[in-house]
């Protein structure tokens, strides 16, 4: 494919380069191979996983006692009919869009330090979206009658209704779900094939075979694989807009104050692409420590990923700064009283202390030493997580929690049995990437040795 | 003689190379030189290389856009058969068919059919799955997905030609020259 090259990505400027000098064809597939086909079991993996799979047990217990009980054992109520859920599912979802952004949507702009990232920001995507999905699917109280979203001939006489945005959401996720899951296999399938040619355990080699059907990198096959995957670049990215706009829908499109704005598509766009770049740093800093990956992921990379953090940051405040506009600027009491009451009322700590982590700690990061410390990049993508986070709950739980009549205002508190699924699925979304960087290259050996033939002959 | 046997005992005769370069002018000198029916093989994309194979028609991206625009016309289909034929809703008298309403899921299934076409149609275009190919007889083959760029004429070419074939790799200095055995 033809890249631009850019002269600093030779290290020339005083940018660091997108791949440390010295690293041949043979030594980046024994680096990153070696990784998944001799996993060393070292204590830190070992910790993590216990810690992460009891969590996600904790998960399991919670949906168990869920499809028992009933959602009544969460807190949400009226008029707080959405709470944990919802707030939950958008956070993931979100998390989710920085690996397909950096997948599809850095290879057309011809970022190629996003090489080096993309399989597990990818990775990242489809936990994060099963995550996701599974809030709402257990939501629907009867999960076993999900079913029932999709359209199918039935004898019960009722069809959807498509002019829902709740429908589309259906629609949405589960197209994002199966794209993002081929789009992460199709990259894998040359990688599978390196796994198959150096694995010598003779179930390995059997399973990662199986897998790699067979590739064997021809050039007629690389042809049209790249146009498969350029292809997949190019859908992905309207999905991937479309998908976060389409979750926004949910709440535009309803009449409640808070709400009901035109500027939730792109500030919900702007707020996923945040939150995904701050998990993706939360993932790879410690990562790239502990399997000694700085060579491929340098700090350029961390730097690059910072600087986009910050300006969706500053969107993400635009987005704020508008909601108040408008909340004035509309003239109606029900905004304005909205707002007041989400910013002085009785849950504005939750408003202030998403200002903090969202806008004023990221500021930081204007500051060249702060993007090139990666103990102060993890705080702050720890920081934004929370942030965004928290970003869900004020629109979700202020927007309700005062209705339109104050004999039905009712205050929302949580349940331990909401904090136990919350915190499940961050241990099922652990628990699975632990698994992940233990059988599954996690850089793509393909493109990096791409990106070093790139590197030392510049374009051709 | 049965037409089945194979004109030749082997698959082919297989070169290998260092450089991706090195491939690229290996495979150019094949292409002037006739042949119709050879591969290259290399742990990367190389466009150099690509250049220099026996054209094939473009087929995927058409597939893709045709699969694209049924997923589309069958999203829309979808929603304005049941919306307005099957199960009307009304709602305030506002119309059945209310298009701009059906947008985000004909979007939705158009990119899930493009992208599923384009996943599967590549791996069966280029006939995947497919475990056993004399290619992987060769011992050195292995490094085909690690740092080496092969290129393999076929017997199958009408050129073909144990000694002249062989003589035309053996120019090209490959690091090894090896019979590929079906």
């Amino acid at each position: 494919m033809e890249r631009l090259q850019s002269p600093d990505v030779r290290g020339i400027a005083p940018n660091p380069p997108v791949l440390a000098k010295g690293y041949t064809y043979d030594a980046i597939t024994e680096k990153i191979s070696d990784l998944s086909l001799n996993p060393k079991l070292t204590r830190g993996w070992l910790g993590g996983f216990s810690i992460a799979i009891t969590l996600a047990g904790c998960m399991v217990v919670a949906i168990i006692h869920l499809l028992f009980t009933g959602v009544g054992i969460w807190g949400n109520n009226q008029p707080v009919g959405w709470a944990f859920d919802i707030i939950n599912f958008v956070w993931w979802i979100g998390i989710g869009h920085a690996g397909t952004l950096i997948s599809a949507i850095l290879l057309l702009l011809k970022q190629n330090w996003r090489t080096s990232i993309n399989r597990f920001a990818e990775a990242m995507t489809i936990f994060a979206v099963a995550c996701a999905g599974l809030y709402p699917l257990l939501h629907t109280g009867r999960p076993w009658l999900d079913y029932w979203l999709f359209p199918f001939p039935n004898s019960m006489g009722v069809q959807q209704q498509f002019r829902s945005p709740l429908l589309w959401d259906v629609f949405a996720i589960s197209t994002y779900a199966s794209v993002s899951a081929l789009y992460w296999f199709v990259g894998l399938i040359p990688d599978l094939a390196v796994l198959r040619d150096r694995a010598v355990k003779p179930v390995a080699r059997k399973i990662y075979a199986i897998l790699a059907l067979g590739w064997r990198g021809s050039a007629q096959h690389w042809r049209r694989y790249r146009i498969a995957y350029l292809v997949l670049a190019g859908l992905s990215t309207p999905l991937v807009l479309s998908v976060h706009t389409i979750v926004s829908f949910d709440f535009a499109e309803s009449l409640i104050p808070g709400w009901h704005t035109t500027i939730f598509p792109p500030y919900f766009v702007a707020g996923a692409i945040y939150s995904g770049f701050a998990m993706v740093l939360s993932l790879c800093i410690p990562l790239r420590k502990a399997y000694g990956l700085e060579g491929f992921i340098t700090a350029r990379h961390l730097n690059n990923m910072a600087k986009v953090m910050l300006a969706m940051g500053l969107v993400v405040g635009y987005g704020y700064a508008m909601e108040a506009f408008m909340a004035w600027y509309s003239g109606s009491p029900h905004e304005m009283g909205m707002f007041i009451n989400r910013t002085t009322g009785p849950m504005a700590w939750s408003y202030w202390a998403l200002i903090a982590c969202n806008i004023v700690i990221p500021q930081t990061l204007w500051l060249r030493r702060a993007r090139r410390s990666t103990l102060w990049l993890f705080i702050i993508s720890i920081v934004v997580n929370v942030g965004m986070w928290l970003e869900r709950f004020v629109i979700i739980v202020t927007s309700l929690y005062r209705d339109f009549i104050p004999s039905s205002w009712h205050t929302y508190v949580p349940t331990i049995w909401d904090f136990a699924m919350f915190f499940g699925t961050i241990g099922f979304f652990l628990t699975l990437f632990f698994l992940f960087i233990r059988y599954v290259p996690v850089i793509s050996i393909a493109e990096m040795r791409e990106l070093s033939h790139e590197v030392e002959h510049g374009h051709h | 003689m049965n037409e089945n046997t194979p004109k030749h005992p082997i698959h082919g005769l297989m070169a290998e190379f260092d450089t991706p370069e090195q491939l690229a002018a290996a495979a150019e000198r094949v292409k002037n030189d006739g042949y119709q029916h050879y591969d290259a093989y290399m742990p990367f994309p190389v466009e150099a290389v690509e250049d220099q194979m026996p054209k094939r028609g473009p087929y995927l991206g058409w597939l893709i856009l045709i699969a694209g625009l049924c997923g589309m016309f069958s999203g829309l289909g979808l929603q304005t058969y049941i919306a307005v034929y099957y199960f009307p809703m009304n709602i305030g008298g506002r119309p059945n068919f209310s298009w701009p309403q059906f947008i985000p899921i004909t979007f939705e299934l158009s990119i899930l059919f493009a992208a599923g076409t384009a996943v599967f149609g590549m791996i069966l275009l280029n006939g995947l799955p497919r475990p056993y190919h004399p290619v992987f007889n060769v011992d050195r083959f292995e490094r085909a997905s690690n740092d080496r760029f092969f290129i393999c004429v076929e017997s199958e070419d009408p050129k073909f030609d144990m000694e002249k074939t062989r003589d035309l790799l053996a120019s090209m200095n490959p690091l090894s020259l090896s019979e590929v055995p079906y």
